[in-house]
């Protein structure tokens, strides 16, 4: 087993698929009535959040007390951070606590694996800055699985900022290692140059939603900042939102059985129509719960837990 | 004045002869002298002059001193080293240039020729007192608001013919600032892989070919700063070809390494202008050979450890360069020693009118010159370089050429490859 997740690239096929089948055994402890695991006790998890993400730190909070680990959080707001400690002096310190794993969110990307040269225990990325969210990506594939079957030959349209989009790139890499096949949906102007020769060079590009939609057994929206717009990467969200936003017309193209889904958090009429986020094709709670069942396999295999 | 016999000493890879060095000069004849130097197998090259050195003194003296710099560049072979003006405080005044001067004076291992900001403050907004530091103590010809682009296209024209009066020259670190919001690194593949923001080159490329223009409109002359790209190389080539009065730098690390190097998110090789890709490194060593691109600087940026052991996104761009540009170099154009003297000693001489430095090493001439052992092998070793600073992209990498001594005037600066003082 790999020692760290820094990227969804540190991922083959084979130990991707160990980690979703590791989740799907994790995923029915959640229906027993005591939802832990003694696995980790008295293994010590961090979670080192340098941006403010309730939804990912409560579910590796979650994930972690349900294997018995003792949780540490350590959030930039109200630690020695906000006193400009730098990151490699909390490392150090989190290395003197002895911690097994750090989980850690970060704006700037590739502080993961910074992280990793400087402390002994495993490292996650649980989101730094513009590059990986692997363990998104994760939760997003046990997802596709648990609603279609399989990964492996399903058409997946990734839509909406891919040049800012940490979700993007994890999920391509990851989704192009276990054989789906890809297309990145956006304005030129969101969609990274080079994105292809970058990631995966069999995905394709397009920028034209429309054309996508009746082949696609699965549209992952992602999030796009408003702000985005003053730096003239689109010119309005109402523009956004007719080319490249997925509302009740355009979901009506996608075949019967095509599943809709959003790393959260939505911009509700921007890129997703409410009536699209809550319809029967949206995935976007079960996401959420299958979050915690993905980080509890990644906790559980990275920290010695055997399969 | 002790005097030195260099014994079977390769001028410029030519034939073994004996070199006197007597009162300052090259000596002509053989004759007697004081010390006896073993120089058999060692090579003499005018001494380096580097256009391109940030020695960080005043403001920034945890990361570099102009002592501690001086003592860089000796044992790199330099015998002269332009400062860059972007200290604290910047070097926009008389004052502040005297003062860099007079410590490299009194250092006394390199000449210290300080470079005058453009801007006041670096802004980019209002004209500094140009004329003030040209005439100062400092004599300064070159200006620059390096690490910050002249962006106006009104005020770098101005810039460009005010400098005419006193044949002056502006240095442009040529980067679009609107197109660089943010960059961190090459836009390209691998910028999109990390999600660092990209730096495009045509930022570079739009910059150097508005800025040519306005040399050539205005007659005036342009020396651009670490050219990174090859688009860059052939705006160049074209200005050249129309007689434009344009000069050009590249640094080692461009001539080296590639952005490929960012995926380790080590900010060690975060630099500004960023490492490129092999197209780029390829064109600029064609274009150094050619001579479409000028000379060699080191663009040496001395940063403290804590600048540089954070996060790439919060990391000071920059490399050390002085101790390691000459083995550079060597690894990239091989034993072509007029070239190399050419491009890393005479050519920035002429180029900043520095007299005294890159002459031929015949009687009579200032007795600058380096002596360099081509055989000789190193593996780099940050701990081990003169530099108050320890971000080098070479640490263990094996370099060819080892500088065995250093000569400033007649006094050696360096000796069995060590400092003097």
């Amino acid at each position: 087993m790999i020692k760290h997740l820094k990227s969804a690239a540190d991922l083959d096929a084979a130990t991707a698929t160990l980690i979703l089948d590791t989740a799907g055994e994790m995923a029915a402890l959640a229906g027993r009535e005591v939802k832990k695991l003694p696995t980790l006790r008295g293994r010590t998890v961090v979670n080192l959040f340098y941006e403010d993400s309730t939804r990912t730190r409560i579910s590796f909070e979650a994930a972690a007390k349900r294997l018995s680990a003792d949780v540490i959080n350590f959030s930039a707001k109200g630690s020695s951070v906000s006193k400009g400690e730098s990151l490699k002096d909390t490392a150090l310190t989190l290395q003197a606590m002895g911690a097994d794993a750090v989980v850690i969110r970060h704006p700037a990307s590739g502080a993961p694996h910074r992280l990793a040269s400087w402390v002994d225990g495993s490292v996650i990325n649980a989101g730094d800055g513009t590059h990986e969210h692997p363990t998104q990506a994760l939760l997003d594939a046990y997802t596709m699985r648990s609603r279609l079957g399989k990964i492996e030959g399903l058409k997946v349209a990734i839509v909406g900022d891919v040049l800012h989009s940490r979700v993007a790139r994890s999920n391509v890499l990851l989704l192009t290692t276990l054989g789906a096949h890809v297309t990145v949906v956006g304005p030129p102007t969101l969609i990274p140059l080079d994105v292809a020769a970058a990631l995966a060079p069999g995905i394709k590009v397009t920028y034209d939603l429309d054309s996508v939609l009746a082949d696609s057994d699965v549209v992952m929206m992602l999030r796009v900042q408003t702000e985005r717009m003053q730096d003239s990467y689109f010119p309005s969200a109402r523009e956004y939102s007719r080319r490249y936003g997925l509302d009740a017309p355009r979901m009506r193209k996608l075949p019967e059985h095509a599943i809709v889904m959003h790393p959260g958090p939505m911009n509700r009429g921007m890129e997703i129509a409410p009536e699209v986020a809550d319809s029967s094709r949206s995935t976007i709670v079960e996401q959420v719960a299958n979050g915690v069942s993905a980080r509890m396999a990644v906790l559980y295999l990275l920290l010695g837990g055997k399969a | 004045m002790t005097s030195y016999l260099l014994k079977g000493v390769s001028v410029l890879g030519g034939s073994p002869t004996d070199l006197l060095i007597k009162d300052g000069v090259i000596a002509s004849g053989g004759g007697k002298a004081d010390e006896t130097i073993d120089a058999t197998g060692l090579v003499a090259l005018p001494g380096l002059v580097d256009l391109h050195t940030h020695l960080r003194e005043p403001g920034r003296e945890d990361a570099e001193t102009v002592e501690t710099g001086s003592r860089a560049a000796a044992l790199g072979g330099y015998t002269a080293v332009f400062a860059m003006a972007n200290t604290s405080p910047v070097a926009d005044t008389a004052g502040v240039v005297e003062q860099v001067w007079r410590l490299g004076r009194e250092a006394g291992l390199v000449d210290v020729q300080p470079i005058g900001a453009v801007t006041v403050g670096l802004a980019g907004k209002q004209m500094a007192e140009l004329g003030a530091m040209a005439t100062s103590a400092a004599n300064v010809r070159i200006f620059s608001d390096d690490g910050h682009c002249v962006a106006d296209p009104r005020l770098m024209r101005r810039a460009l013919e005010y400098v005419k009066a006193f044949d002056g020259i502006i240095a442009q670190h040529a980067e679009e600032p609107r197109l660089t919001e943010g960059a961190q690194m090459h836009e390209g593949e691998v910028s999109t892989r990390l999600g660092l923001t990209g730096w495009p080159a045509v930022a570079e490329e739009a910059i150097i070919a508005r800025d040519v223009l306005l040399a050539e409109h205005v007659g005036s002359r342009l020396h651009v700063c670490h050219v990174s790209t090859a688009g860059s190389v052939e705006v160049l080539r074209q200005a050249k070809a129309r007689g434009v009065r344009v000069t050009a730098e590249v640094t080692p690390h461009h001539l080296l390494l590639t952005d490929e190097l960012a995926a380790s998110y080590d900010p060690v090789y975060k630099v500004n202008p960023p490492l490129r890709t092999g197209k780029d490194v390829e064109a600029l060593r064609q274009a150094l050979i050619e001579g479409v691109i000028d000379i060699v600087a080191t663009d040496h940026a001395p940063h403290a450890v804590e600048d540089k052991e954070c996060e790439w996104a919060y990391a000071r761009p920059g490399m050390v360069g002085l101790e390691t540009a000459l083995p550079v170099v060597l690894s990239v154009l091989g034993e072509q020693w007029e070239l190399i003297a050419e491009r890393m000693s005479r050519a920035p001489a002429r180029i900043a009118g520095l007299t005294g430095h890159g002459t031929d090493l015949s009687p009579g001439s200032p007795a600058n010159l380096t002596l360099v052992d081509p055989a000789a092998r190193r593996v780099v070793d940050p701990a081990e370089l003169a530099s108050r600073s320890r971000n080098t992209p070479y640490a263990g990498t094996t370099l060819p050429g080892r500088i065995v001594a250093t000569f400033l005037r007649g006094e050696p600066t360096v000796l069995d490859g060590k400092a003097v003082k």
